[in-house]
């Protein structure tokens, strides 16, 4: 009979794999984790007390903040909740941009999620590469925003800037060239024997657990769910574009990849027609009051961003600024599921696990 | 709100027509008040003094909705027209408003019956209404009337082809407890039996019964809401009316505190449940085979300073439809039996609501702050948040 | 000690002249430690992806001596890159304390710096230099590589000066 004991291990908040300030404490009996239990709220920034204050435009750039490895569809939830109240209409031309713009930047959040997975389970040439293409996304939405990374580009009733001289076509360009880039990170990833060692099978969860804890995107895909919000409510104009609904059934981190990585195959679908189809001319910009003013009540929406299912809650009394601005962060709601997985998992499995959900701590605390 | 006047103008001749009213209540209550002076027979007074300003906003308001009438002809035919009005019925309401408030302050000047003479004033405007889109809103009465018939018809035929699963007898009478468990055991059986399809007729049958009360009840629950958005029935109003027809069958009365259409929201169809009888209501929209929302979608409380209110949105993959759900707490004593034992996902999003808010959830495994430190002292979110904290 | 230059050729005295320099130890270690400044892995937030960033292959910040280490026991540098909460404050500090001397803290975006947009909330610390002493700013929100890079070469620079005039630059 071997002695055992059990042990705690904390890991984070500053841990190079948590992907920002994530904690996890962990009773381990050996290398079998025991008992999992998380401990968020290190970037807890209290958006929505701020928010409160604060004029529906004057919010557009916190909700960059929040995710911000995909801001564009978290300006997107905003104004499309803020439009929603005020029953308003987009001209064309505001939401061809707007979804070529979140598409891109479903593809740059799927790449960086892609780069540093592979770096967390030990691959280091994936980051390199899926950096670089992911620098030349952000060199695109560089010119139409202004900003690298928290773009502040929606507005309630369109976009703020329209597209320049050319750039249109250099989407177009991209498109090519990122299929290709694609087709080389298979190449180089998927099949990999030790990668494929590494995940799969880790981190397997069923169809009803999945719906149970209220997983969206990639996450509830995998398990065979096939629902994507763009395809099943759509909104915008994603009901104009043929794209699938990459969906996968074994549950496990290795379906998750293959999600992900087919969604950006399909993205870049998205992006393609929408390019083809872009209107010539016509306002980006609906006419909108100087001061935004939803009428009293109350609305939810949501939409799918590249981590699953975003939405956001206003209460207006209809004044100027929101009564209460909330939003449903979906790594908030897929990072719950993470005790469970990790129950009687071997320790080494931690980080496969845990970056395979996905997440961004700064959604995740909101 | 495509129309060739800029919104600039249309406040111009607003502000217009309500100086208009103004200066003709002032001049009226001048009258008045000479009268008054002059002890001239005071109820007469009162009456003419009240026609003539139910007639002057009558004409006002007629003139101010001919205008906009004008201004969107369109609006009248196409479905959207709710929700393309919803500008004008804010002015409108605005409007509104300062005609009660002008009537309001002859009364006071009067000093006389002033109940009676406050509630006509208040009519008046809606009075005015009435004459000259009466045939519009009776066209569009009928066509809401038939496009929800039409739906309802879907509905029927849908449940016929046995897709939305079986109606089980039993769980009419049993409570929600039987109804988990009949949905547990019974999730494959989906069979289209001859009795099932008569029950299910039956029950198409009572909701459309039910669907006249149900829509009445809307109307009555929604005092603040303009009229003319009360014109059309929502296209969810039929989804609405059989949730409501289904937990009334099931489980009795009053458990609802109310039902509407959130037009604001897409038109999700919002249960309002009462506090004893939240968390029997979530078991059951949980568990019944024709409801069957599994999909716990969004669960957040929100301090209105009155009370705190606590906003769930379910999906239901099997039906393909949403529902809100929401709770009045007080606000004092905030207390709510959770939802993680039916929703695992309800978890951190409780933790949340009780960091950020102080709502206490019973039931709740871990029910510890999530967001803030342990040591922290209060409620952010709440209103009335003084931050204890010096800073670091 | 007398160096015998008597018998050495012009060519090898030209070559000495290329490779031997005389400087203080103190400079010497300045030009050692300003080159090899390893910064901690810190991503806060948002500036965070700009750190990657400026570690990827665009930006590529191993060309001036930098690598990211993952504990705070083998770095030098801290780069501050997001929002400090008061919930991380402590564990900011603790980090810091772990860092081995010499040491330094940049600022990365206007979160670390002052609070930046976060300033009017209720869990945010205005700025890192509330916990520990900053020796270099970086502002925007979030900066850009670039910037992040030129910040490096500002500290480099500051640690050289340092070493050269004996000053500090920042009295912390």
């Amino acid at each position: 009979m071997i002695r055992t004991e059990e042990m705690l291990l904390n890991v984070g908040p500053q841990h190079p794999s948590t992907h920002g300030v994530f904690r996890i404490v962990l009773k381990i009996d050996g290398e079998i984790i025991k008992e999992a239990t998380p401990v968020i709220g290190y970037l807890h920034r209290g958006t929505e007390k701020i928010a409160e204050n604060l004029q529906y435009t004057q919010i557009i750039p916190y909700t960059d903040r929040m995710d911000y490895l995909a801001a564009m569809t978290n300006n997107y939830i905003l104004c499309h909740a803020v439009e929603t109240m005020m029953a308003m209409e987009i001209p064309e031309r505001a939401d061809y941009l707007r979804v070529i713009v979140m598409e891109l930047g479903r593809i740059a959040s799927h790449l960086v999620w892609f780069g540093t997975y592979l770096l967390d389970i030990g691959a280091m040439s994936p980051f390199l590469y899926a950096f670089r293409e992911r620098e030349a996304i952000i060199n695109l939405l560089t010119e139409i925003s202004g900003g690298r990374l928290t773009f502040n580009y929606m507005r309630v009733g369109g976009v703020k800037w329209d597209a320049p001289d050319g750039w249109i076509d250099k989407v177009r360009e991209f498109v090519p060239y990122m299929r290709e880039q694609l087709a080389g990170y298979h190449d180089l990833v998927t099949g990999n024997e030790i990668f494929m060692a590494r995940i799969k099978g880790v981190g397997a969860y069923s169809k009803e657990d999945a719906l149970s804890y209220s997983l969206s995107g990639a996450n509830l895909r995998c398990t065979g769910v096939k629902w994507d919000l763009r395809k099943n409510e759509p909104y915008s104009i994603y009901d104009r574009f043929n794209f699938d609904v990459p969906v996968f059934h074994e549950g496990d981190a290795l379906a998750r990849y293959n999600c992900r990585m087919a969604e950006i195959e399909e993205a870049l679908k998205i992006v393609e027609q929408a390019v083809e189809q872009f209107p010539e001319e016509g306002p980006f910009m609906a006419k909108v009051p100087r001061i935004i003013k939803p009428p009293a009540g109350e609305t939810y929406v949501r939409i799918e961003s590249p981590r699953g299912e975003i939405g956001c809650y206003i209460a207006s009394k209809g004044k100027k600024e929101p009564y209460r601005l909330k939003f449903r962060r979906p790594s908030f709601y897929n990072l719950q599921i993470l005790p469970k997985l990790l129950e009687g998992e071997n320790i080494s499995n931690l980080i496969a696990i845990l970056g395979g959900i996905d997440i961004v701590l700064g959604e995740v605390d909101g | 709100m495509t129309d060739g006047k800029t919104p600039e103008e249309l406040a111009e001749e607003k502000r217009k027509a309500v100086e208009d009213a103004k200066r003709k209540a002032a001049e009226l209550r001048k009258e008045r008040e000479k009268r008054n002076a002059t002890e001239a027979n005071p109820e007469e007074d009162l009456d003419l003094a009240k026609k003539k300003a139910v007639a002057a906003a009558k004409a006002k308001a007629a003139a101010l909705r001919k205008k906009k009438e004008l201004e969107s002809s369109t609006a009248t035919e196409s479905p959207e027209e709710s929700e393309e009005s919803s500008g004008e019925e804010e002015d409108l309401d605005l409007a509104k408003k300062k005609a009660v408030a002008a009537a309001k302050a002859k009364a006071a000047a009067l000093r006389k019956k002033k109940e009676l003479e406050s509630s006509t004033a208040t009519e008046s405007p809606e009075e005015s209404e009435a004459p000259f889109g009466e045939k519009d809103v009776d066209l569009a009465k009928k066509k809401a009337v038939a496009a929800a018939k039409a739906k309802a018809a879907a509905l029927k035929k849908k449940k016929e082809s046995g897709e939305t699963g079986v109606y089980d007898d039993k769980a009419k009478a049993a409570a929600a407890a039987k109804a988990k468990a009949a949905a547990l055991t019974k999730k494959a059986e989906k069979e289209s039996g001859d009795d099932d399809k008569a029950k299910a007729i039956a029950i198409a049958k009572a909701k459309a019964k039910a669907k006249a009360a149900a829509a009445a009840k809307a109307k009555g629950a929604k005092p603040k809401e303009p009229v003319v958005e009360e014109e059309k029935p929502s296209h969810n109003q039929p989804v609405l009316d059989g949730y409501v027809q289904i937990i009334r069958e099931n489980l009795g009365e009053d458990l609802l505190e109310d039902a509407y259409i959130n037009r604001l929201a897409k038109h999700v169809p919002t249960l309002v449940a009462r506090k004893e009888t939240y968390f029997k209501l979530a078991q059951f929209l949980k568990y019944n085979e024709l409801l069957a929302f599994d999909y716990l979608s969004e669960t957040h409380g929100t301090d209105f300073e009155t009370h705190m209110e606590i906003y769930n949105h379910f999906y239901s993959y099997q039906n393909n439809q949403s529902v809100a759900l929401k709770v009045k707490l007080d606000r004092n004593e905030p207390v709510i039996d959770s939802l993680t034992s039916l929703w695992e996902g309800a978890n951190w999003p409780e933790r949340e609501g009780y960091d950020l808010l102080g709502i206490r959830f019973k039931g709740h495994p871990n029910l510890t702050r999530i967001m803030m430190p342990d040591d922290w002292v209060g409620h952010p979110l709440r209103k009335d948040y003084e931050p204890y904290d010096v800073e670091v | 000690m007398d160096l015998n230059l008597e018998n050495i050729t012009p060519e090898e005295y030209e070559e000495m002249k290329q490779n031997v320099f005389l400087a203080t130890l103190e400079n010497v270690k300045a030009w050692a430690r300003s080159n090899s400044l390893w910064p901690l892995t810190f991503g806060l937030a948002c500036c965070a992806i700009e750190m990657m960033g400026s570690g990827a292959s665009h930006y590529d910040l191993d060309r001036f001596g930098t690598f990211f280490r993952t504990s705070p026991r083998q770095s030098d540098v801290m780069i501050v890159s997001g929002t400090v909460t008061k919930k991380m404050a402590p564990v900011l500090k603790r980090l810091y304390d772990q860092m081995p001397e010499p040491k330094w803290v940049i600022a990365m975006g206007s979160c670390a710096t002052a609070g930046g947009p976060y300033i009017n909330s209720y869990a945010v610390v205005k700025g890192v230099d509330q916990i520990v002493p900053v020796d270099v700013y970086i502002p925007g929100c979030p900066p850009n590589p670039a910037a992040l890079i030129y910040g490096i070469n500002k500290l480099q620079e500051k640690i050289r000066y340092e070493a050269r005039t004996g000053k500090r630059v920042t009295n912390r």
